[in-house]
């Protein structure tokens, strides 16, 4: 069946471990001709270079032929066409849209729509479901497991939308959550009620050093934004507290993995690039396996399908 | 009540709108779209009442109302009290009752929400708690009943 997909944050724990076990398929063998004939559209309302390209490569890897735009000048948007006309002009051409859009439930709007299954790229501040994807496949290889981790986030979690999908995504697994960020952009407290609610645990760290994340398993980092600052002077005074350090993780486990949603500036050390820990750029790597993933199910294709796959390009 | 006390003239048939408070008065006229009203309709503002202090009511001429529409009322005047008229009696009450999805009624206070830049309906959950608040079913954000804006 096809469906769009808008947000993950009503995915069951069964539903997130089978989109899981499906990339895990792509990983393996990512070069097939499962949707050959089929055509993809990118319509990118809002310019995101990497998310466009992990996408259409994504679709390429699979053999579909991509459409679409990178800048939303080169469509009639500028010339006051609505969001409606566009997804149903192009919905005559693709037969799935992958949409990027800066304004938020476009998404949703898009697929109550659209004749044809829309992928949510990003809307807004709103949802980035391919991220949230592309991070737990990230963690669920890295840790061999979902279940029972110690996950802690670090920066901007006030306005950072992948940590709030992320932790919601998590509730099927009980994690215990570790939030480390400065007054003024601390966890929100509607998603720390909303750990309450789903019986997630949670603590509340001020420090940022080696003993606070020595029992880390995944390490989240998020960037501190001098533009999120009301007071620029409580910026200046903050924003090398959550920077990550080398000599930091001399007390980590030898498990623990650091992501980031990139791009980084400069909150993680470049040296620790050459550290077992860093995997930000293998996690952004994983985001092609997801996305194979999601358009294929987006498209209808099963899990059965891609396991019986008889396409594959070696 | 004595008939020098009536303060707006009764109504044969009808409906009679009664306790608004009067600075909703035009949400209520809005909502309810009686500026394009066919029949009569009777407008008291700033009437005296012992509940409130001051009132106003509508009364609309042989127009009856469906649930859905009265009950649109309850997003700016939940304690509005209604009176079907038939023949000069009242012949049924009504109170109205908040929906537990809103569609087409108040505006999103989000300015980055789709609702406010495309040509098309908002649509709204409600949530009961302490208080009433509204989740927009598009952005997710989240608005307190109190002070929404109509579209």
């Amino acid at each position: 069946m096809k469906s769009s997909l808008v947000t993950i944050a009503g995915h069951s724990r069964e539903k997130i471990e089978y989109l899981l076990e499906m990339a895990k398929e792509f990983e393996a063998h990512p070069n097939r001709r499962l949707l050959e004939g089929k055509v993809v559209a990118t319509l990118f309302f809002e310019p995101s270079t990497r998310t466009r390209l992990s996408f259409e490569t994504a679709a390429n890897r699979l053999g579909a032929r991509v459409i679409g735009f990178a800048d939303p000048k080169v469509t009639s948007g500028t010339k006051g066409e609505t969001l409606k006309d566009t997804i149903m002009m192009v919905s005559n051409y693709a037969d799935v849209i992958v949409m990027r859009h800066y304004l938020e439930g476009a998404a949703q709007y898009a697929s109550e729509v659209a004749p044809v299954p829309i992928v949510n790229a990003g809307d807004g501040a709103n949802q980035h479901p391919s991220q949230t994807m592309l991070d737990l496949y990230s963690i669920y290889k890295t840790q061999g497991t979902l279940d029972n981790l110690n996950i802690y986030m670090v920066g901007d979690l006030k306005y950072g939308r992948t940590v709030h999908s992320l932790l919601m995504a998590m509730r099927h697994f009980n994690p215990t959550f570790h939030f480390i960020a400065p007054d003024e952009l601390a966890m929100p407290q509607h998603y720390k009620d909303y750990c309450a609610e789903h019986n997630i645990k949670y603590v509340e760290h001020k420090d940022f050093d080696a003993d606070v994340i020595s029992n880390a398993d995944i390490l989240y980092m998020t960037r501190v934004q001098r533009e999120r600052f009301s007071d620029l002077i409580e910026y200046e005074r903050v924003k090398d507290s959550y920077l990550l350090k080398e000599h930091m993780l001399c007390k980590a486990k030898s498990n623990m993995k650091i992501l980031h949603p990139l791009p980084r500036v400069n909150e993680i050390e470049y040296s620790i690039d050459d550290t077992p820990y860093a995997y930000y750029f293998q996690q952004a790597g994983n985001g092609l396996f997801a996305r194979q993933a999601l358009i294929c199910d987006c498209l209808g294709i099963t899990l059965d399908d891609v396991k019986n796959d008889k396409t594959i390009i070696d | 009540m004595k008939r020098q006390e009536l303060q707006v003239a009764a109504l044969e048939n009808g409906t009679v709108i009664d306790h608004i408070p009067s600075e909703k008065l035009f949400e209520v006229v809005n909502l309810l779209r009686l500026d394009r009203a066919k029949t009569a309709v009777t407008v008291g503002f700033n009437l005296k009442s012992k509940k409130m202090g001051h009132k106003s009511i509508i009364k609309i001429a042989n127009k009856f109302f469906t649930d859905d529409e009265l009950n649109q009322l309850a997003v700016v005047t939940p304690n509005v009290s209604l009176c079907i008229i038939r023949d000069y009696e009242v012949v049924e009450k009504k109170t109205v009752t908040l929906s537990s999805e809103l569609t087409g009624i108040v505006k999103c206070n989000n300015p980055k929400c789709i609702t406010n830049n495309e040509p098309m309906r908002t649509r709204f959950r409600v949530l009961q708690g302490e208080k009433t608040t509204l989740c927009c079913h598009y952005c997710n954000t989240e608005q307190p009943l109190e002070g929404v804006k109509l579209c």
